[in-house]
């Protein structure tokens, strides 16, 4: 391999692996797998789902040993690792699900098990000197909130920053942040991505995991790109663009992305209409907004503007403290969910595994449940009357399952959100609101969903997307409206589409 | 039936077969009759716990209930001189009226259940108690009703008909838990209310309206316990049934955290109740060991089943692996 064009490449690797390979009942998860990280690197690692990335933190973590193959640390080569060998050696992870305690401060979250003792039996805390260590520390990270802080009150990136803390606690020399930024809005991405380049600057390794492409542009050193267990190429700092990390995920080039400069549609007729709504979040700032039919309208903004507030208020989870709604010109009053569904406005969840699917329950299950009555005569449900239409659906959408009576819980990330989809579209929707439909899902998928969304407000419904991926707000939507602190600052036509625009409005200042 | 059942079903058996060959008494008709009779009472009960711990909630007040349910229901029909038939409605709607209260409390109000139906053990005891002022309630000499006490303590073809009661009662629920939108709806939200809500699912009436089923049931149970003892002490009457309808219901393969369970399940875990206790009878054990002989089955019961899940899913794994080494040669 040549990495002539980095001057890092003269110095000996922290970690490499030397074909590695991992094969699990039925799948080989990685192949004859090798790379290094040298000190000082920021490695991006991109793949599909199911690519071996996840398979790959395993076995440095010591949760897993690989088969074959050598990794060796700091110059000691082991068939694998332990979860003790990989902390001891200076491999921390910060994981996409934080581990951190809501209900502590940050220090004692730092310092959780570690924590200095005061003499004497009783072993009690000794806080004066927690905080002297955990003060430079948060200065490392760039953190904006002291060590008092209860982790709960922290946003996620600073929640994130807590975590890479700890990292930096037990001395590490390398860190793995996986999918670090899949929930986080632009601006604290930032922070996060000024992190990784302090963590750089201290010499320390550090490994991003990422589907967001651009960000993996912005602050990889060299990019290693797995398909299917191996190793689909390695891109040094001048190669990394967008295309080429696609390219090699994919093995192909995707299609030209739809353009923007689609003949504007002609807008529909208002569908649903927020008038002076106040959202239990932001009860003093009152949000007016209208989705019509055929257009898919992106709200985009920082996480915590509201935007998932006012989602809730659309579908009825939450009561809205004043103002009205309306649903085709309608005064529309809801006060469950049940409601909602009843008039055709349907929500796909942010929180997949939590709100929007039953893991437990089968994908003829799950697709049937909100329109179970439909499904059931005399009020005895039709096996057989499921099935059918979970079939249609899955046909329709293409999710890939042995059979409909397979647990939603053994899908793929994509495949569980086609499930979720599949039961809101079984049933005949007018308005839907979709919170950041594709956050975790690979390329692919990806496209899939883009694609139905689409059809979807084709066929006249109204459509509602919030993300917070600022190439999918501007790629997908006919419309932008973006929310900053509860608020909707503005909404942007599609002649008026940019990044810079959609940020400005975000942090609350005029577009140009 | 599920293997689950299935297992439980075989270790009844078992057990059975050990005490028959011990003491061949368990086998005479009357102590058949005696057990399947006591089978039938907290079978009833037992459903309607059931009923509840799948939305993932508790009823403790039962015990309670069965105490102040009974004694009323002896007041009204030998004191107060009320029709049967229509003290039975009565005591029935009772009984769907506090598990509305009941539910209101915990769908509405946020209450947890073990708080709400904790407090309801205490008021429905405390109730009955002073309602007798201490007292007993009973019959008079020579008080007589043929066709109640038929219906509830009498035997046809020598099975009691409580247990003929049950069967029936079984079957109904069983549609209901198994087959119905209902039904569906109460494993929904057991396994996740949460995602039942965003569903569009109207979680506080299912969850309320299990609460009634479980109130319906234990006043109905409540009739034959009244009916079986003939006269009530509402200081002692009743106490602990709540968790011998938990513990039918744990043996039964219910999970506590809500959403798994069978309705055979929870009848196989009763008769296997009755079964321990008609034992310790039997093979001459210490009453006063009762509590400690269930509670060590219970135990040794719930242990077996986890260890053998993890058993079988380790097993699954070699399987598979098996068979992809078994396909390797043939690429």
């Amino acid at each position: 391999m040549n990495y002539s064009d980095t001057s890092i490449a003269a110095t000996t690797a922290f970690l490499s692996l030397e074909n590695v390979r991992k094969t699990y009942p039925g799948v080989v998860a990685l192949d004859g797998f090798s790379m290094e990280v040298r000190p000082g690197e920021v490695i991006g690692l991109v793949g599909e789902n199911g690519a071996g990335k996840s398979t790959l933190m395993k076995i440095l973590g010591g949760v897993t040993t690989p088969d074959t193959g050598t990794i060796t640390v700091d110059g000691a080569a082991h068939n694998s690792l332990t979860v003790e060998g990989s902390l001891g050696s200076g491999i921390a992870f910060v994981h996409q699900e934080l581990n951190l305690f809501e209900n502590l401060d940050v220090a004692a979250n730092i310092f959780f098990g570690r924590e200095p003792l005061r003499a004497g039996p009783l072993k009690l805390v000794d806080r004066a000197r927690l905080r002297t260590m955990v003060a430079p520390l948060l200065k490392r990270v760039g953190a904006n909130f002291s060590a008092d802080t209860q982790v709960a009150d922290l946003s996620l990136a600073q929640q994130q920053m807590v975590e890479i803390a700890k990292a930096l606690s037990i001395k590490a020399r390398l860190v793995i942040l996986d999918e670090p930024t899949s929930s986080l809005p632009i601006a604290e991405t930032d922070k996060l991505l000024d992190v990784i380049k302090a963590l750089k600057a201290d010499g320390i390794s550090v490994i991003f995991i990422s589907h967001r492409l651009h960000e993996v542009e912005r602050v990889a050193d060299r990019v290693v790109v797995l398909r299917d267990g191996m190793l689909a190429g390695t891109l040094g700092k001048r190669d990394i663009n967008h295309d080429q990390m696609v390219k090699l995920m994919i093995g192909r080039m995707l299609k030209e992305r739809e353009k923007a400069s689609e003949a504007a549609r002609a807008p529909g007729a208002v569908a649903l209409a927020a008038k002076a709504i106040q959202t239990p979040s932001y009860p003093s700032r009152p949000v007016d907004l209208d989705v019509r039919r055929g257009e898919i309208l992106g709200l985009a903004g920082l996480v915590g503007s509201g935007r998932t507030e006012l989602a809730r208020v659309f579908f009825g989870i939450d009561a809205s403290l004043g103002g009205t709604l309306e649903l085709d010109g309608k005064p529309l009053a809801l006060s469950s969910a049940a409601d909602a569904v009843a008039h055709g406005i349907f929500l796909v969840p942010e929180d997949r595994k939590l709100t929007g699917i039953l893991l437990d329950l089968s994908i003829a299950q799950n697709i049937s449940l909100p329109n179970l009555p439909a499904h059931a005569k005399r009020s005895l449900v039709s096996a057989s009357a499921e099935t059918a239409t979970a079939e249609k659906q899955k046909k329709d959408l293409g999710i890939k399952a042995p059979s409909v009576q397979t647990r939603t819980g053994t899908l793929s990330g994509g495949n569980q959100q086609k499930v979720v989809l599949g039961k809101w579209l079984a049933m005949n929707p007018k308005v839907m609101i979709l919170d950041e439909p594709t956050r975790g899902i690979d390329i692919g998928a990806k496209a899939e969903i883009y694609g139905l969304m689409r059809a979807l407000a084709d066929a006249g419904v109204a459509v509602l997307m919030i993300s917070s991926d600022m190439e999918e707000v501007i790629g997908v939507s006919d419309r932008i409206a973006v929310m900053h602190e509860g608020q909707i600052s503005g909404i942007l036509d599609k002649d008026q589409f940019s990044q810079e625009n959609v940020l400005l409005l975000a942090v609350g200042k005029q577009p140009r | 039936m599920s293997k689950k059942d299935l297992g439980l079903l075989i270790l009844i058996l078992v057990v059975g077969a050990i005490v028959a060959i011990i003491n061949p008494r368990f086998l005479l008709p009357i102590n058949l009759a005696n057990t399947s009779n006591l089978i039938g009472l907290f079978g009833i009960l037992s459903i309607g716990q059931a009923f509840v711990i799948i939305t993932g909630g508790i009823e403790l007040s039962v015990g309670s209930l069965v105490a102040l349910l009974g004694t009323l229901f002896i007041d009204f029909i030998a004191v107060r001189g009320m029709g049967w038939p229509v003290a039975l409605v009565l005591i029935l709607v009772l009984g769907a009226i506090i598990g509305l209260a009941h539910g209101w409390l915990i769908t509405r109000l946020k209450l947890q259940p073990f708080v709400v139906t904790l407090c309801g053990l205490l008021i429905y005891r405390g109730v009955a108690r002073f309602y007798t002022a201490d007292g007993t309630a009973g019959f008079a000499f020579g008080q007589n009703f043929p066709d109640l006490e038929f219906l509830t303590a009498g035997r046809s073809w020598g099975v009691p008909n409580s247990f003929f009661a049950l069967i029936v009662i079984a079957i109904v629920m069983w549609v209901v838990l198994h087959r119905s939108v209902f039904g569906r709806y109460l494993y929904a939200i057991g396994k996740n209310e949460e995602a039942a809500k965003y569903s569009g699912i109207r979680t506080g009436r299912i969850v309320m309206a299990a609460y009634v089923i479980c109130g319906v049931l234990t006043a109905l149970s409540a009739i034959y316990f009244a009916m079986y003892t003939r006269s009530i002490s509402p200081a002692s009457h009743g106490q602990f049934y709540e968790l011998y309808a938990i513990a039918a219901a744990v043996l039964g393969g219910f999970s506590l955290r809500g959403g798994e369970g069978s309705l055979i399940g929870v009848i196989l875990g009763t008769v296997l109740l009755q079964e321990l206790q008609n034992l310790v009878n039997l093979l001459g054990i210490p009453s006063s060991l009762n509590f400690a002989v269930m509670g060590g089955v219970i135990l040794i019961g719930v242990l077996v089943d986890q260890q053998w899940g993890v058993f079988r899913a380790r097993r699954r794994m070699i399987d598979a692996s098996r068979k992809t080494m078994a396909g390797a040669p043939a690429e």
